[in-house]
């Protein structure tokens, strides 16, 4: 039952003695107003000559002299257009649909101009596959006018002209001819119809051209073992939304598994529908988004993974597989087996496990299992990475066999593990260049530097699934002189035609199939009917003889013998994984997602080592909060083979499996960065053989100051009041009355018990006429994923304050996500667990049992919550503001004047959410904050529709008043009513999970309507009488077992 | 001296004015003359102003040639006669395409762009045409002086008569004070004369005002008062206009007069701030939307009746304005000469007149569009403005007022109709205002 279960957002909240905790509970603003920045120290205050009374003089006189300057009112210019493009209105924003393929993301999208300038990034909602923009690809828009971008090609860092360099490389290419030396092109994947007609045109007029793919995250063992069962290189596709039971051994599908963007489909399965929803068991080490999502969570280390995955299959094949886990795994792995077995069709497996075998023997389960989740007749491309390939490139290299390099979207000396061997091959090499778009570690040891162009500037063409065809087309001119490397690789050819000519020519010829072109532009995506997919399919499915069927199944009892036989040889198992925020790490200079917290550890502007808490007590590692709010944490130094990252602070992760740590790739960059933005420690160097789990040692860094975090999971606390996330189980929901899993709060009315929806202090408002907006978050469908954050940034000009104003609870979201761990331990589940031990040890032996219970943090669960400005029909702020700077619009919006604002924060410490946030800085046109809003191109990114707020206001979410604005305008200018789906806020339009519904609930047939009157409605602190226009949906977690 | 130089000036005019005359009769007789020829030169004005003025001019190659006589040239220098007219203006990419020399030379000389066909014109059309263009006017400049020189002597005779008025009241006046000062010193003499005695010695031993008043302490009192009174109100007011940029009115890089384009001229004012239909700006229109119509209006002519004296005075002559037009010619790269756009442009630098600050939103295409309020309403008479300037003070209050007493306009809209409905009988009003329909919330323009 919800309400008996314990909630805590910080291992520091389970220790009843932490006075910090106390202390942040208690205080809004942790930090006293920031009075010395400007006073100075104490002593220098006392000895100077100044007194209070000159003081009083001076600010006199300086205020007369600036009302009397302001008297006279600057001169505005206004300019405009020569010739105006006949569709860009002033003041209108056009969407053009384009395709974001860095080789790390790829996703069909929305770009929104206003005057011709991108500003942002939002779902294509036409595009079946690819739709969904998550949080880097929402915040690519902002690296578009990055102003430590690459303005022009050079050579040893002297600015050289394009033609120079193109002549350049192409007699060097055409010189090799006979010289039994390689050119070779050393790119991301691409997955591009067009770029591969190139690549093999070129290599037909230059025998000695070689294309080697490289993923600096690799899925390489994916990639083999589907190659080696269905002869194509390319990954299996799953439709999470078709499957009911989903088990998963440390694959991270929420997050950057094969690519990402699955978790569309799996948010939708994960509503209960008709009383069923699906049931995820996730087996991995660290605590991904995944894991946090899951229904059952097992800890295992990598190699209890595999030995787990060999038992499963073991039981769903009917054999068995030997090798040793603890027993809770077990457990888990049988009743896993035998829901499956009950439901064989809607399940489905998958596995993030860099290890052949394993993919192997996951490819052959759900053939087996005849999923209807899997895919593997349309796979993705989005991945195709060669690590052979690469490893022989840098073989060759310093053999010397290798003239010209030339290298496009990688950036292999910061993400090579071996970036020596990288670096003494490239000396070796006449001529290479890098295509890059800003100076990074790969363009300071290359000949060249070539400019490359924002993939808002280039075209191009995309087949991210096999069938499902997405086209790139620029929204802005080139902001400086940059080049495409596919424009660059014509014009080596010899080439007249554009790359826009080019891929015209390959659509038409092989993909549009007669289909019109500018409708795909338009649209953004084309898809191949499905008949034409499955006449292919058919034919490679007949073809199969029995001889080839058998030797599979002997493979996979191969695979599955040497998963059970998998054994670890260090101490500690390490994943190496990447993180919402930063990826793989192109867009380390992109501070929204610098400042964009991880959505589990809430840290930001930091990666870090995540370690269970009994191996960091045993270490002697550990994270304090401090007086200010912060948190601190140990350093360790991490050995893997001999290759030693020393200094990387660590975060104890409750529910991290023991024996296990993580380590997130992508940070630790430093060429070419702001200082700022030189965040973490680069894991590369242990991403030996590209596996993502190796044997490691760790042990701690003495002697040094501890690592100072940017954590915002103990900021913004709501004082103590509890009762903010409402849970239930798939069983209880079922069976029982609402009233009983969503109870509402109850208040003493006149000595009576009443429900506290019933009782009001003040009159209510009649809101039934007009629109009246309301916004529902499904917290069952809520991954977690933060895209809507980041969509927020970038509607909203949100600034960005820098990791030490993070640290001080300073950070300017307005919308959050909160992240609450609660354990079985007070689960009145608990007790049916300890009521069920039976004997010391064994499956359900009391002595594992207790070690179980006994920590909260060992396996906790954990819960997601998207907190915004509730927009409180009785909202306590309103109230106490003393100059109304705040009131509430008939439409249901909070409204903050921020004109009005005179910054007695009251309002913030009168709000129950903490959702108030207050500029305590003038954030734009500032040095100290040295970020996108403080130079001319980084201003290009916001919305004029929106003020930049200055320093000493509040500001917090307006419910995008901008956008209910402006679609009810539209329909007042067309003269039509509104129709649901209409009004969308910048969240709403970036949950690609269906979480976030907004609408009008006076349009009672709207969808917001009808969530509203579902059972698993919520508001957030029922009690406290707001009666907010942001309501929530009970969680339901489904833990039927088999 | 100022009355002679008058008189010399009308002289001038006059005789100006009689050559002037002169000329036009002849030209008027050679407007005779060609009518003989078949064709009204008076319907072909109308009809070459409609259907053939945008691209050709009588004595300018524009994007067509100069037509003056074009087919006296035609006959004399390619032998062609006015059949070949007829076919050419009806049909000429026919033409081009049968082959005919002189059509596909022509064709090749103005950028191959072909002209309009004009099925429609029929011959006696043509030759109405024809006739005027045969029957040109004398030249322009002529004509453009004889419009000075009317108007400048219209000017100086109405200036005349004011000022003589003036001048003579002011005399009377003079006069009449200088008889009172002599009839005051007169009767003084004769007082002193007859011994009889002035007041002045009494006055001297009275308290002076200035003393009596500072001694009544209440006076003072209530002076004081009133003296802070007043100058708190003109602080309120002084202090209140801070900020508020009424009337304000900067010079610009072109002198744009929307007196000739929305006045004179009686252009709407969407036609070139479109965007106002659509967008929360009404843009200032880009150079291209001026060479619509400026390609062909390549100088000023002004008003029928010629610049008045106020115009002149100022210097907004024809002159200037045609001026100003090159200067327009330059922005945008247009080269007069070859007709076409040199590609060397220089966007105009305009002065932004109406500011608001950047945490009000304001959105021209609500007011415009959805409310259908004049333009004028806040712009004040633009098409009476010389020099473009703030009307309305652009404070909070004037918008509020304004959204206070201004119904909305909800008919045949049917995003109006339920909320109408419900709002009209919740307040029990027939209609509704702005601010009923909640205009006055802060988050409706500030966010």
């Amino acid at each position: 039952m919800a309400s008996n279960k314990k909630y805590w957002k910080n291992e520091a909240e389970l220790n009843p003695s932490d006075s910090i905790v106390e202390t942040l509970k208690q205080n809004e603003f942790v930090e006293e107003i920031p009075v010395d920045e400007f006073l100075g120290d104490k002593e220098n205050l006392s000895e100077s000559n100044t007194n209070r009374r000159d003081f009083l003089k001076y600010v006199g006189f300086s205020t007369a002299a600036a009302s009397l300057a302001a008297c006279e009112g600057p001169v505005v210019k206004t300019i405009p257009y020569v010739v105006q493009p006949e569709n860009i209105v002033p003041g209108v924003a056009n969407y053009y649909a384009t395709t974001i393929a860095n080789g790390f993301d790829f996703a069909s999208i929305l770009i929104k101009t206003r005057e011709g300038r991108p500003i942002k990034v939002e779902n294509n909602t036409d595009a079946n596959v690819g739709g969904f923009a998550n949080a880097r690809v929402q915040a690519s828009v902002l690296s578009l006018y990055d102003s430590t971008r690459l303005q022009g090609a050079s050579k040893g860092g002297e600015p050289v002209e394009w033609s120079v360099l193109n002549a350049d490389v192409k007699s060097k290419i055409e010189a090799l001819k006979d010289t039994g030396k390689q050119a070779v092109f050393l790119t991301q994947t691409y997955a591009s119809p067009s770029t591969a007609r190139l690549m093999e045109q070129f290599k037909t007029v230059n025998s000695s051209v070689n294309h080697v793919v490289y993923d600096a995250i690799s899925q390489d063992a994916a990639l083999n073992a589907f190659e080696s069962r269905y002869g194509q290189r390319a990954l299996a596709d799953y439709d999470f939304e078709k499957a009911d039971v989903i088990v998963s051994f440390g694959a991270d599908f929420i997050g950057d598994w094969q690519g990402g963007g699955y978790n569309s489909g799996y948010s939708k399965g994960r509503i209960p529908k008709n009383g069923k929803m699906s049931k995820h068991v996730q087996f991995e080490a660290n605590m991904s988004l995944a894991g946090a999502n899951a229904d059952k969570r097992v800890a295992l280390t990598p190699t209890q993974q595999k030995i787990a995955l060999a038992k499963l299959y073991a039981k769903l094949a009917g054999t068995s597989a030997s090798g040793e886990i603890p027993a809770y795994a077990e457990e888990a792995v049988n009743s896993v087996a035998a829901l499956i077995n009950k439901n064989k069709k809607g399940s489905v497996v998958v596995t993030g496990l860099d290890d052949e075998n394993a993919q192997a023997v996951v490819l052959a389960i759900n053939e087996m299992l005849g999923s209807r989740a899997y895919d593997a007749v349309a796979p993705r491309y989005v991945r195709q990475g060669n690590v052979n390939a690469v490893n022989k490139l840098v073989a060759d290299m310093n053999a010397g066999k290798v003239g010209v390099l030339v290298m496009d979207g990688v950036n292999p000396m910061y993400s090579l593990p071996n970036s020596a061997a990288f670096k003494s091959g490239i000396e070796k090499v006449d001529v290479s260049v890098a295509y890059a778009t800003n100076w990074n570690e790969t363009t300071e040891v290359t000949t060249y530097t070539a400019a490359a162009n924002h993939y808002l500037e280039s075209w191009g063409d995309v087949e991210i699934k096999k069938g499902n065809y997405s086209l790139i087309q620029p929204a802005i001119k080139e902001l400086f002189d940059t080049r495409q490397f596919q424009s660059s690789l014509l014009n080596w050819m010899g080439s007249e035609s554009t790359y826009y000519d080019y891929v015209k020519e390959t659509w038409t010829a092989s993909v549009l199939n007669g289909a019109d072109w500018n409708l795909a532009l338009h649209d953004g995506v084309f898809v191949v009917k499905d008949e034409v997919l499955q006449e292919v399919a058919s034919i490679s499915v007949s073809d199969e003889i029995e001889e080839e069927l058998l030797v599979k199944k002997n493979s996979i009892d191969a695979a599955v013998r040497a998963l059970s036989g998998a054994t670890s040889e260090g101490e500690f198992e390490l994943t190496l994984y990447s993180k919402t925020g930063m990826g793989d790490g192109q867009q380390a200079s992109n501070p929204w997602l610098q400042e964009f917290p991880d959505p589990i550890t809430r840290v930001a502007w930091d990666n870090y080592v995540t370690v269970s808490k009994a191996d960091a007590e045993a270490l002697g590692l550990e994270n304090y909060n401090v007086a200010n709010g912060g948190m601190d944490g140990s350093y360790a130094k991490l050995t893997v083979n001999g290759v030693v990252v020393d200094r990387v602070p660590v975060v104890v992760q409750p529910g991290q499996a023991k024996s296990s740590i993580g380590f997130s790739l992508g940070y630790g960059k430093k060429v070419g960065l702001k200082e700022e933005m030189q965040t973490g420690v680069n894991a590369f160097p242990l991403y030996q053989d590209f596996k993502n789990t190796q044997s490691v040692s760790i042990e701690k860094v003495q002697g040094v100051k501890d690592h100072e975090f940017a954590c915002v999971q103990l900021h913004k606390t709501l004082m103590g009041r509890g009762d903010i996330i409402k849970e239930t189980t798939l069983e209880i929901f079922n069976t029982k009355n609402h009233k009983e899993w969503n109870p509402q709060p109850m208040v003493s009315l006149d000595h009576q018990e009443v429900e506290a929806t019933s009782v009001d202090l003040w009159e209510s408002f009649d809101r039934s006429i007009g629109h009246h907006f309301n916004m529902s978050i499904d917290l069952n469908a809520c991954t977690g994923c933060g895209a809507c954050v980041i969509a927020c940034h970038a509607e909203n000009n949100v600034p960005v304050v820098g990791k030490e104003e993070v640290r001080k609870s300073r950070d300017m979201h307005w919308l959050r996500i909160d992240r609450y761990y609660s354990s079985e331990e007070s689960f009145e589940g608990d007790d049916a667990k300890k009521a069920g031990f039976d004997g010391l040890s064994g499956d359900n032996g009391s002595l594992g049992g207790f070690l179980e219970l006994e920590d909260p943090s060992a396996n906790p669960q954990v819960a997601f919550q998207p907190v915004m400005c509730q927009h409180c029909n009785h909202a306590p702020c309103e109230t106490v503001c003393p100059v109304a700077a705040t009131s509430h619009g008939r439409q249901g919006q909070n409204q903050m004047a921020y004109n009005r604002c005179v910054g007695t924060r009251y309002c913030a410490n009168n709000c129950p959410y903490k959702v108030r946030r207050f500029n305590w800085f003038l954030y734009n046109n500032n040095d100290e904050f040295d970020y996108h809003m403080n130079n001319d191109l980084g201003k290009m990114v916001l919305n004029p529709d929106v003020n930049v707020r200055s320093r000493g206001v509040i500001e917090k979410c307006s419910m995008c008043i901008q956008k209910t604005q402006k679609t009810i305008l539209d329909a007042k200018r067309d003269g039509r009513v509104i129709e649901d789906g209409e009004f969308q806020t910048a969240c709403s339009a970036a949950c690609g999970d269906g979480a976030i519904v907004f609408g009008d609930v006076n349009d009672k047939d709207s969808k917001v309507a009808h969530l509203k009157e579902d059972d698993r409605m919520y508001h957030l602190l029922e009690h406290v009488g707001t009666k907010p226009n942001v309501f929530y949906h009970v969680q339901v977690r489904n833990t039927n077992e088999a | 001296m100022k009355k002679v130089i008058n008189r010399n000036q009308i002289f001038k005019v006059l005789n100006i004015s009689v050559v002037l005359f002169l000329l036009f009769s002849i030209s008027a007789f050679a407007q005779d003359e060609a009518n003989a020829s078949g064709g009204d030169p008076v319907k072909g004005k109308a009809l070459f102003n409609q259907n053939c003025a945008a691209c050709h001019s009588l004595t300018r190659k524009m994007t067509g040639p100069a037509l003056e006589k074009v087919e006296e040239r035609l006959s004399e220098d390619e032998g062609l006669d006015r059949e070949w007219l007829y076919a050419w203006i009806k049909n000429s990419p026919g033409l081009i395409k049968s082959g005919d020399a002189y059509a596909n030379k022509v064709y090749a000389e103005f950028n191959q762009a072909a002209m309009t066909a004009f099925p429609t014109l029929s011959n006696a059309d043509i030759d109405n045409i024809l006739a005027y263009t045969a029957a040109a006017p004398a030249a322009p400049v002529v004509k453009s002086s004889e419009g000075v020189g009317v108007a400048a002597a219209q000017g100086v005779s109405s200036g005349i008569s004011n000022e003589v008025i003036l001048g003579a009241l002011t005399c009377v006046f003079g006069l009449l004070v200088m008889m009172l000062f002599l009839v005051n010193k007169t009767l003084r003499r004769i007082a002193e004369a007859n011994g009889v005695s002035l007041e002045q010695e009494n006055a001297e031993k009275r308290l002076p005002i200035w003393k009596a008043f500072a001694q009544n302490q209440f006076l003072v009192l209530v002076t004081v008062v009133l003296m802070l009174l007043g100058s708190a109100y003109f602080a309120y007011g002084w202090m209140m206009q801070v900020g508020v940029d009424q009337g304000y009115a900067p010079i610009q890089p072109i002198h744009f007069s929307h007196k000739v384009h929305a006045g004179d001229n009686k252009i709407e004012c969407k036609y070139c701030h479109s965007s106002a239909r659509v967008s929360k700006t009404s843009g200032v229109p880009a150079l291209n939307v001026c060479m619509n119509c400026h390609k062909s209006i390549f100088e000023y002519k002004g008003n029928a009746e010629g610049p008045s004296s106020e115009d002149l005075a100022n210097g907004y002559t024809n002159e200037f304005y045609t001026g100003e037009i090159k200067k327009l010619y330059k922005a945008v790269g247009w080269d007069e000469e070859n007709q076409n756009y040199t590609g060397e442009s220089k966007p105009v630098e305009w002065v932004r007149i109406h500011n608001l600050p950047d945490f009000a939103y304001f959105n021209h295409s609500q007011h415009v569009s959805v409310a259908g309020v004049e333009c004028q309403t806040c712009h004040g008479p633009v098409e009476e403005m010389e020099i473009m300037y703030q009307y309305s003070p652009l404070t909070m209050g004037w918008c509020v007022n304004c959204h206070r007493e201004t119904n909305v306009k909800v008919e045949g809209n049917a995003y109006y109709e339920k909320i109408h409905s419900e709002l009209s009988k919740k307040y029990g009003v027939d209609k509704l205002t702005a601010a009923q329909m909640g205009g006055l919330e802060c988050g409706k323009c500030h966010y």
